[in-house]
């Protein structure tokens, strides 16, 4: 056969399959059946080794009690990203039946797909997840009323800093001055200048559609008072208050406080930065190595403690609809959040259950580790990603100008902010 | 005016003694004259139409509708939209932009990939000292895995890298890696040195089937080594240059890891994104897979173009 008429046949394949291809859906799944089915079923835990030494545990004692609905967990399989590989899971059909590590940027793109099971439909579903989280619960509703997400824990983030790099840059260790935009430049110069660190922070400047929850995002949410990035489907940024955080970021690239270029590895760490954004979980990491402390992030007026928002940086639990025994789920989600796992969580990953009043309902663990005190109080005070249709684009959207104007410079902030606006304004108002 | 071409006493539809001939040399035609071929060539061309063939025709159906994936027995409606897709793909800077850094990649890659591997090849092919070691040495970072070679070249080409000390006041700035006209630049002349060694070898395989008695007759022509390389050499691994360039092509337009890792997604500020990374952003992270679709299949029918007009042109007699 000559080339011409393999070629031919492979395009009439092709164009065959395509036609193929279309072949519609069937069925559907769900209904009151599905929620109360009972049986075994599977679980995804996130990757890192204290998550997975409490799944584990947690696992056994829900075993212990249950033979009949036995529990098997399993890290998340490897991929670029967690949501990727769960998105591809509702896909295939082949999506365990619960995912501790549920993005709540994710929540819409799963939802649209069909792979969720909106956590009212269980007679107790809403009545539970408002009960233990109180107000903060009302973020992680869809747009259609219904929780599909259970919130539940947070790693509200904080400025971490080196106590011996402030030291060696002349800036008091103890009582670093961070609290306004001026106190944190003046800080950050000092901290350059003598040489202390190359940078004084070093948030990563790479596009990914979540970078902008650790740099812009918390300043945004202190500034603002608690402001979502999106909120009654309009964009929110294009503010005087996100002009401002536009603003003393660029100042922190322009002056070189901060790199434009990503560090391959842990600026903090290594000690390339003398200042991190970072939740609960980096006392564990850092604490041992690094003589740390922590402050609030900072505003323009240099709000108290006591009233600064920041980003949650939470990841959250949801029952996927692949899931056979969905009655089973549900209970071990309750199992899993309930106030005894919720401490055993806490206590393994220093990581805060978005649990009211999460303070004295552990006074013992908060008294044992003072450190996690700041870390508990904020948590009361966190803004979440915006629960709306098409979020990953609108991040990218806005990472994207961000990127240019703030981090490289190369267009004004403010024509930045607008043109990210408009296209979040539209992106928001779809299905 | 009609002809009847049919023989006077022949009655339509009538069987006529030509009739098995023609079946059998239609038989022939498309099962070939040995049919227990095609029992040994199937479970390819089922691989190739299962992984190959059936994931394009999908994409292609996909770019024409209102698509996203859904869990199994979800019902959703996704009508035909045209060319809305491809319209917005085109339309969206983010593509164009990808596209215009794949042209700029395209063009340092492949004249320095053949050029490169060619005079390599040559060079391998002479009787050289430690020919093996120069072999395996070009052919090591082929097979190493892009995020370790990656790696290494992130530690000479950072800000505070090798490359940049060495050049000391000369360094760029802003530095590689950030700096929106090096960066695809940079990006080209990794994937060269990367993939050199696989072009390496395809040379050295065609080298082999350069007559000898060429070289001597132009030898005792008078033609140097320059002489012969241009005359001789060139010409006589033709075939070889048309391979070379259309796989140059082909792993360029799917170009993915370096700039998802080099310059950390594309940056900056796209300015090394690929249309396969913008392909990744908008299908799996963003959860439009037809407006992805629309893109690969743009991408699919440029490769298409370029290497059938590099095939006339370096092909023509």
């Amino acid at each position: 056969m000559n080339i011409k008429k393999t070629s031919a046949l492979g395009i009439s394949l092709v164009f065959a399959l395509s036609a193929a291809a279309c072949g519609g859906d069937d069925g559907g799944s769900g209904g009151d059946a599905a929620t109360s089915a009972t049986g075994p079923i599977k679980i995804w835990l996130s990757n890192n080794p204290e998550e997975i030494a409490w799944g584990e545990k947690m696992v056994d004692a829900w075993n212990a009690d249950h033979p009949d609905e036995e529990v098997t967990a399993q890290e998340i399989p490897a991929g670029k990203s967690s949501e990727e590989v769960i998105g591809a899971a509702i896909t295939a059909g082949n999506a365990p039946c619960l995912v501790f590590n549920t993005s709540p940027a994710a929540i819409p793109q799963f939802q649209k797909q069909g792979g969720l099971v909106p956590l009212d439909s269980f007679p107790d579903g809403k009545e539970y997840i408002e009960s233990r989280s109180g107000d903060t619960a009302e973020q992680y509703q869809s747009s259609d009323g219904q929780y599909y997400q259970l919130p539940w824990k947070a790693n509200p983030v904080m400025i971490f800093y080196n106590k011996d790099l402030m030291k060696k840059a002349g800036v008091d260790p103890e009582n670093p001055p961070l609290a306004t935009y001026d106190e944190f430049l003046d800080t950050s110069e000092k901290i350059v200048s003598s040489g202390a660190a190359e940078a004084a922070i070093w948030p990563a400047p790479s596009s990914e559609f979540y970078q902008s929850w650790f740099d812009f995002y918390p300043l945004f949410a202190a500034e603002t008072g608690g402001t979502q990035l999106v909120e009654d489907g309009k964009a929110t940024f294009n503010s005087p208050e996100g002009e401002a955080v536009a603003e003393f970021w660029r100042t922190m690239y322009e002056n070189g406080y901060s790199q434009n270029e990503a560090y391959n590895g842990d600026s903090f760490a290594d000690g390339k930065a003398a200042m991190a954004i970072v939740g609960p979980w980096a006392i564990a990491v850092y604490g041992e190595d690094t003589n740390w402390g922590a402050a609030p992030v900072p505003t323009s007026a240099g709000t108290s403690a006591e009233e600064t928002y920041t980003f949650s940086d939470a990841k959250n639990v949801a029952i996927y609809s692949a899931c056979k025994a969905q009655g089973t789920a549900w209970e071990v989600l309750k199992f899993a959040t309930s106030e005894e796992q919720d401490g055993a969580l806490l206590e393994s990953t220093g990581q805060m259950p978005i649990r009211d009043g999460l303070e004295t309902a552990y006074p013992d663990y908060f008294k044992a580790n003072p450190d996690y005190t700041q870390f508990a109080a904020q948590a009361a005070r966190t803004v979440e990603v915006p629960n709306v249709p098409n979020s990953i684009e609108i991040w990218q959207t806005f990472r994207d100008e961000y990127s240019k104007s703030v981090i490289f410079g190369e267009t004004e902030i403010a024509d930045a902010l607008s043109a990210a606006a408009a296209e979040v304004d539209d992106l928001a108002g779809q299905e | 005016m009609t002809t009847d071409t049919r023989p006077p006493d022949t009655e339509p539809g009538a069987e006529t003694d030509a009739s098995p001939g023609r079946r059998r040399f239609g038989l022939t035609t498309v099962l070939g004259r040995q049919p227990l071929g095609i029992v040994f060539a199937a479970p390819y061309a089922v691989f190739l139409a299962v992984i190959f063939a059936y994931p394009i025709g999908l994409a292609v159906w996909i770019s024409f509708h209102d698509y996203f994936f859904t869990a199994p027995g979800v019902v959703v409606d996704r009508p035909f939209v045209g060319l809305d897709n491809y319209v917005e793909a085109v339309s969206d800077p983010a593509v164009r932009k990808s596209f215009l850094n794949v042209a700029v990649f395209l063009v340092i890659n492949v004249p320095l990939t053949v050029v490169l591997s060619l005079v390599l090849a040559a060079a391998l092919n002479g009787a050289i000292r430690a020919r093996i070691f120069f072999r395996v040495s070009y052919f090591v970072p082929y097979i190493s895995a892009s995020v370790a070679v990656v790696a290494v070249w992130l530690f000479l080409f950072s800000n505070n890298g090798f490359v940049n000390q060495l050049l000391g006041p000369l360094a760029p700035d802003p530095s590689w890696l950030v700096n929106k006209t090096l960066a695809m630049p940079l990006i080209a002349l990794f994937v060269t040195w990367k993939q050199l060694g696989l072009f390496i070898l395809l040379y050295l395989a065609a080298l082999q089937g350069v007559g000898k008695e060429l070289y001597e007759s132009a030898s005792m022509d008078g033609a140097g080594k320059f002489g012969s390389f241009m005359n001789i050499t060139v010409p006589g691994v033709r075939s070889a240059t048309t391979l070379v360039v259309i796989l140059s092509i082909i792993t360029g337009a799917n170009l993915f890891t370096e700039p998802y890792l080099l310059t950390n997604g594309g940056g900056p500020n796209g300015a090394s994104s690929s249309p396969v990374l913008v392909m990744y952003q908008r299908g799996i992270e963003q959860g439009n897979p037809d407006i992805a679709s629309a893109i690969g299949v743009l991408l699919m029918i440029g490769v298409l173009v370029i290497a059938f007009i590099n095939k006339r042109i370096l092909e023509r007699d």
